[in-house]
């Protein structure tokens, strides 16, 4: 008998390998052997594959089959490779024509019933399948949408393996059947709300147009019910929208984490809030067998909020600088290392002490100094070093309440306009370096001739380093957010003005 | 006698016409010993094969050849040590056979002979 061949896709965090599936039918009593370093999951696939190709009509012929998944050294994972080794076995049998799914992709897990059911991480796979030289791909109904997200591949969706054989050329009657769709329904998008729902907050209103415009981490320092999460919550809203390369990419992750994807490509950055219990598998990603991406990939090309960030475990917190540096989540386990995007924009957000009311007008702070300086120094120097913006949130007066509809307020999408502008005249001046954000520009590059500024601009600057006010690291940051300021406001250079108001967007902890 | 064991009589007598019309010499039936029994001992050549015989009368309830378990080949194989003790001769070259019959009360017999299963 020939020996049935057929391919699916091995992930790997983002990054799949083609896994080919090769089954042969010997002259032996009736058994089904799996090689290749199935997981648990994947090592049931010969019970469900048995099943569902007998009540589906194409039975599998009682001989001992062997499915082989190579390359062997590769730990494979799931449920994914059902319908390539029930495809390859009915190959090997003879009922489907082997050259036919040769050249196809396929993937999908099956029911004992013989329908396919959607899988998660379908986009990164189809991805991977387009890279790894195949046009065309087999995959269930429900995640039909899903799949076609790629261009440049043939998606053939499936609602059964006897529909799947018929396709190859397998002698079966059509039996329409109804297919099996994504148990996960689309959750109603929540409303961010708008800019300007902000009451009073003219000045932090600015310091998030400035973090989204030059993409800087931003640190939130206020008492309770200052409005920090509200501005937190309208920062992606100030993003602008994402290109096709970074929509696939949050498309991708979403599928990964078994999210909806639906039948289009995210336009909006996506906002993370992972709550204070978080650990570091959580938030970063994780996992023993299977690694799965955590609340910073999910966050990538948008915003991670970390609300009452001292309360977070600190060494979870510290999981967040190596992205913070390099862009890039790394997850290292036995088995392999899983790569997943990681530019997220970081928001900080925190009380100034354990009662939350130091530093608030009206009301008295019960904490001793000690305890306001452990509760803020759970946040790690190297950490905190990596935000640019720091920034003081007050509460609400009810005299700006009063006077607040008087003033003129910024709307969101009026601000999304000054960042997108701000971003275009960045990435313009940014045009002859592999940077396109300020907040990406070494602080070297900033000095540099020809970028330097004068001394008689950075003379504040200057003088705050004199006094040890800030570090050289501190004085880097401060430059690049005065860049920002002054794309934002449409100076080709930052003058003595931006320098200050740059410096006064860092001084939140100085207390 | 019951409806199965005569079913199995059938399936085996069906198996042994099989066998000889493959070339195959039967030397014994239904050999018993303490462990057991063989249903059929044929000498194939130089080769003494020991053959078990599965007949159903359809595959409603699964293959024939699905209801031989691992522990079923174990006890025929210390079945055939124990033949080939009770019996003279040169038995250096030994295999084990399944025979699937499937006999159904009116149509097409089907019998399936899967070689050196063990």
């Amino acid at each position: 008998m020939p020996i049935g061949r057929t391919y699916a896709i091995s992930l790997l965090g983002l990054q799949g390998a083609v896994v080919e599936i090769e089954a042969d039918i010997s002259s032996n009593l009736p058994a089904f052997v799996l090689i290749g370093l199935p997981d648990a999951a994947l090592g049931e696939a010969k019970d469900r594959v048995r099943s569902a190709a007998t009540n589906s009509g194409c039975a599998l012929p009682p001989r001992k089959i062997t499915v082989n998944l190579s390359p062997a050294a590769l730990p494979k994972h799931g449920s994914v490779f059902d319908l390539g080794i029930a495809l390859s076995a009915l190959a090997a049998a003879g009922s489907v024509r082997a050259e036919s799914i040769d050249r196809v992709l396929h993937l999908g897990e099956l029911g004992l019933d013989g329908r396919l059911r959607p899988v998660n991480g379908i986009l990164p796979a189809v991805l991977a399948a387009s890279r790894g030289g195949f046009d065309t791909v087999m995959v269930p109904t429900g995640n039909a949408d899903e799949a076609s997200l790629v261009p440049g591949v043939r998606i053939i969706p499936v609602a059964s393996l006897r529909d799947a054989a018929i396709w190859h050329g397998g002698d079966f009657e059509p039996e329409p059947v109804e297919p099996i769709l994504h148990s996960v329904r689309d959750a109603p998008a929540d409303d961010p709300g708008d800019l300007a729902d902000v009451i009073g907050n003219a000045e932090t209103v600015e310091a998030m147009l400035v973090a989204a415009a030059g993409g800087h981490h931003v640190f939130l320092l206020g008492p309770p019910g200052a409005g920090k999460t509200m501005l937190a919550a309208r920062l992606p809203g100030l993003l602008p929208s994402l290109d096709a390369e970074a929509a696939l990419e949050v498309s991708s992750i979403r599928s990964l984490a078994g999210l909806p994807v639906g039948g289009s490509l995210p336009t909006r950055p996506p906002f993370e809030s992972p709550h204070h219990t978080a650990t570091a598998a959580a938030l970063v990603g994780g996992g023993s067998g299977l690694i799965r991406p955590g609340a910073a990939a999910r966050a990538s090309h948008g915003v991670l909020f970390l609300d009452e960030a001292p309360e977070f475990n600190p060494s979870v917190l510290d999981t967040l600088r190596q992205p913070l540096e390099s862009g890039v989540i790394s997850i290292h386990r036995a088995n392999g290392v899983a790569h997943f995007p990681g530019s997220f924009q970081l928001v900080l957000a925190a009380n100034p002490c354990p009662c939350g009311q130091y530093g608030a007008r009206d009301s008295e702070c019960t904490c001793p100094p000690s305890a306001r300086r452990r509760y803020i120094g759970r946040l790690s120097g190297p950490l905190l070093d990596r935000i640019d913006i720091q920034f003081r949130v007050h509460r609400v007066t009810s005299a700006q309440l009063r006077v607040s509809h008087e003033q003129p307020r910024v709307s969101t999408s009026e601000a999304r306009g000054r960042v997108v502008a701000a971003r275009a005249a960045a990435a313009e001046r940014l045009q002859a370096t592999p940077w396109r954000l300020n907040s990406q520009v070494p602080g070297s590059w900033l000095r540099a001739p020809g970028v330097r500024l004068a001394h008689t601009v950075t003379a504040a600057l200057d003088r705050a380093l004199e006094r040890g006010g800030i570090t050289m690291r501190g004085y880097d940051r401060v430059l690049r957010v005065a860049w920002t300021l002054a794309d934002l406001q449409g100076v080709t250079a930052p003058t003595a003005a931006q320098i200050g108001q740059a410096l006064y967007l860092r001084r939140a902890i100085s207390t | 006698m019951a409806a199965k064991d005569a079913l199995g009589r059938r399936g085996e007598a069906i198996a042994a016409r099989h066998l000889e019309a493959r070339g195959l010499r039967i030397v014994d039936r239904n050999w018993r010993c303490g462990q057991g029994e063989i249903d059929l001992v044929a000498r194939d050549g130089a080769e003494t094969v020991f053959v078990e015989v599965k007949t159903r009368s359809g595959v409603g309830f699964g293959h024939p050849l699905e209801s031989i378990t691992v522990a079923k080949l174990a006890r025929l194989r210390r079945l055939a040590a124990a033949w080939c003790e009770a019996h003279a001769g040169s038995h250096d070259r030994i295999r084990i056979d399944a025979i699937a019959v499937i006999a159904p009360r009116s149509g097409q017999v089907t019998v399936e002979h899967l070689e050196r299963v063990f």
